[in-house]
């Protein structure tokens, strides 16, 4: 009765409003079209990359150009492509894949235990310095990380470190947008009655950080190691710079090593020889992004309410 | 009413924040700076101090002279230097442009969609960036490839009837905008939409009633509502922007020379250092493109009055 009432109410005002101008409604109805347009394109561009990668593998280098884009080949040709992939340089991509792996996971570490801590005691204790190092923090953020680069190159190599996992773990592990991320969060998020409850009782400021506040920070700590993971897994300029040798690559430069061995992409090169050919590359990058991926798959929601926990507050 | 009271949360939580911060005054202690130890010699080994490092580097010549601005001076008038700069101006102004009105754009158009339409569509977006780096110049090398493209009857119509034609220098900003886009921008639009989330139901009904458009609302209370969100977007779109390096440098790999390994500026600052072994002219680099950041950012950063941390 309800809905019968208030569409009986709607309809006519629409009525009178479509027979003032005939314009509005040709106007919605081109900007719905429009719209949907949009969307249908920004779809396309979206997907279709990624399910062409992943159909890639499934055929061999000439189906990919016989056989329609989106045609599924069959496995035994992905199984082929991962033989050929191991016969590179002796299976060097498992390598790339521990390296890249030691390295990112490496830096979690570190980059967890320095800025949890760190973004906790920008935001809730006080000390001389605190204000300048907040505002060095917010300065440091904004320099290009790659800007850097070439300097800490010669910082490492003037202590013999470059060319050895730290030379690649250390950098990656300063992280000041995640201690940004944690003070904002701290700042807004923590109940401060709490704090001043557990002083009261006696405990001391490390046990309040470990006992009342690193529980709570569950979702900025999240974050920080998504972006910190992520962000390190796929940085290709740093480990180039700092490292010479194959074995010690992670996988992103691997990929590159491997895009200049195949003639498909390649022509001027040689290396025809191997069977490094585009179904072998795009299942080495189906690979190379796997735990990025996985990530993504189950990180989304976490992400978003973790982001904007931040923000609706900071 | 409980909305209303979110929509002044920003504002109530301001005034709070120095509250704890003052508690905590009166109890003197070294706690905060264990607390912060690690990353404040973090900060200081690879922040504060490569920094220092490099302006040290573009002021002297490889013996350790002063040189005053020579280095700078020297990369200058480098015949690469301008192309090199030119190119990223131009790849940031049609990347930033994209991004802003696109991610926008969507997020308002997904916000209006039904639910599950637009957590799908969101979650379709926001995969590429899984691909990020490398992989994502690979795959879209792939895609300008019409030998093996699934687009190759659009890159015939453009004319690009081989990788090498569909790569070439001048295609090279827009080719890039589009691989930053496919990588960067679903994670944008999820952003925005969620910002758009959190506009109170009241002052979306208080538009529709007083007879507002989609259109109108956008542009006069959503948008105003998200500005501090676009403005973040802009700001880390734009640093990471000035800082193009493996695109270029996988794209000339893949063109058979027809692409300058010198393309964006830390290409130039990486030969002059690791060709020439000139590693003070790389830093001058360096420091150009750290200028060059740091500016874009602080103009952004006043303009929109983000990193507030107004305590004391």
């Amino acid at each position: 009765m309800v809905n019968l009432a208030s569409t009986k109410y709607v309809s006519p005002a629409d009525h009178g409003r479509a027979l003032g101008s005939g314009n509005r409604i040709a106007a919605r109805v081109t900007g719905r079209t429009l719209t949907w347009i949009l969307i249908a394109v920004l779809l396309v561009f979206f997907v279709l990359p990624v399910v062409w990668l992943l159909l890639a593998p499934t055929k061999t280098d000439s189906d990919l150009v016989r056989l329609g884009p989106l045609a599924f080949g069959s496995f035994t040709n992905v199984a082929q492509a991962w033989n050929h992939l191991l016969d590179f340089q002796g299976a060097a991509i498992l390598v790339w894949l521990k390296n890249s792996a030691v390295y990112s996971l490496g830096a979690l570490v570190i980059t967890l235990a320095a800025t949890i801590p760190a973004g906790y005691g920008l935001a809730l204790t006080r000390f001389r310095g605190r204000q300048a190092l907040l505002s060095l923090t917010l300065v440091v953020m904004l320099v290009p990380t790659a800007a850097l680069v070439l300097p800490i190159y010669l910082e490492l190599s003037a202590v013999h470190l470059t060319g050895t996992a730290w030379s690649v773990i250390l950098p990656f592990s300063f992280y000041p947008f995640g201690v940004y991320l944690t003070y904002i969060y701290y700042a807004t998020s923590l109940p401060k009655d709490l704090l001043a409850a557990a002083r009261i009782d006696g405990c001391t400021e490390w046990q309040i950080f470990v006992q009342i506040a690193l529980p709570l920070a569950r979702p900025v700590i999240g974050l920080v190691a998504f972006f910190s993971f992520v962000g390190n897994w796929n940085n290709y300029f740093l480990p180039l710079v700092m490292l010479a040798k194959s074995q010690d690559y992670p996988v992103q430069i691997g990929l590159q090593q491997l895009l200049s061995s195949t003639p498909a992409l390649n022509p001027g090169q040689g290396g025809a020889q191997l069977n490094i050919q585009r179904p072998e590359l795009a299942l080495a990058i189906i690979i190379g992004i796997l735990p990025v991926l996985i990530l993504f798959l189950f990180s989304q929601r976490t992400l978003v309410s973790g982001l904007l926990a931040g923000s609706t507050k900071g | 009413m409980s909305q209303l009271i979110a929509a002044r949360a920003p504002r109530a939580t301001k005034s709070d924040l120095a509250s704890p911060g003052r508690r905590t005054s009166r109890r003197p202690g070294l706690a905060g700076y264990g607390f912060v130890s690690l990353y404040t010699v973090l900060l200081f080994a690879f922040g504060v101090g490569p920094t220092a490092y490099a302006l040290y580097l573009s002021v002297t010549n490889s013996v350790g002279q002063v040189t005053g601005i020579g280095q700078f001076v020297k990369t200058f008038q480098d015949f690469r230097f301008i192309g090199a700069f030119a190119n990223i101006g131009l790849y940031l102004v049609l990347w930033l442009v994209s991004l802003l009105v696109l991610t926008v754009t969507m997020a308002l158009i997904l916000h209006q969609r039904r639910r599950w339409v637009s957590s799908t569509l969101r979650f379709l977006f926001y995969l590429p960036g899984a691909l990020a780096g490398v992989a994502s110049v690979l795959v879209w090398l792939f895609m300008l490839d019409p030998s093996s493209s699934p687009i190759a009857p659009l890159l015939h119509l453009l004319g690009f009837t081989t990788l090498t034609t569909a790569t070439l220098p001048t295609n090279l900003p827009v080719i890039f905008v589009v691989i930053a886009f496919w990588t960067g921008a679903g994670g944008w639009i999820i952003i925005m939409y969620g910002a758009l989330n959190n506009i109170s139901l009241e002052i979306m009904d208080a538009a529709k009633i007083d007879g507002a458009s989609a259109f109108q609302t956008a542009w006069r209370i959503q948008i105003p509502m998200i500005r501090k969100w676009i403005y973040y977007m802009l700001i880390l779109a734009f640093a990471a922007g000035t800082q193009l390096f493996v695109e270029p440098q996988l794209v000339a790999e893949a063109s058979s020379g027809g692409v300058s390994p010198t393309w964006s500026p830390n290409e130039l600052a990486y030969t002059y250092a690791f060709q020439n072994g000139d590693f003070n002219g790389a830093a001058a680099i360096s420091i150009y493109l750290l200028i060059l950041g740091l500016a874009g950012a602080l103009v952004l950063v006043l303009r929109s009055g983000l990193f507030n941390t107004d305590e004391d």
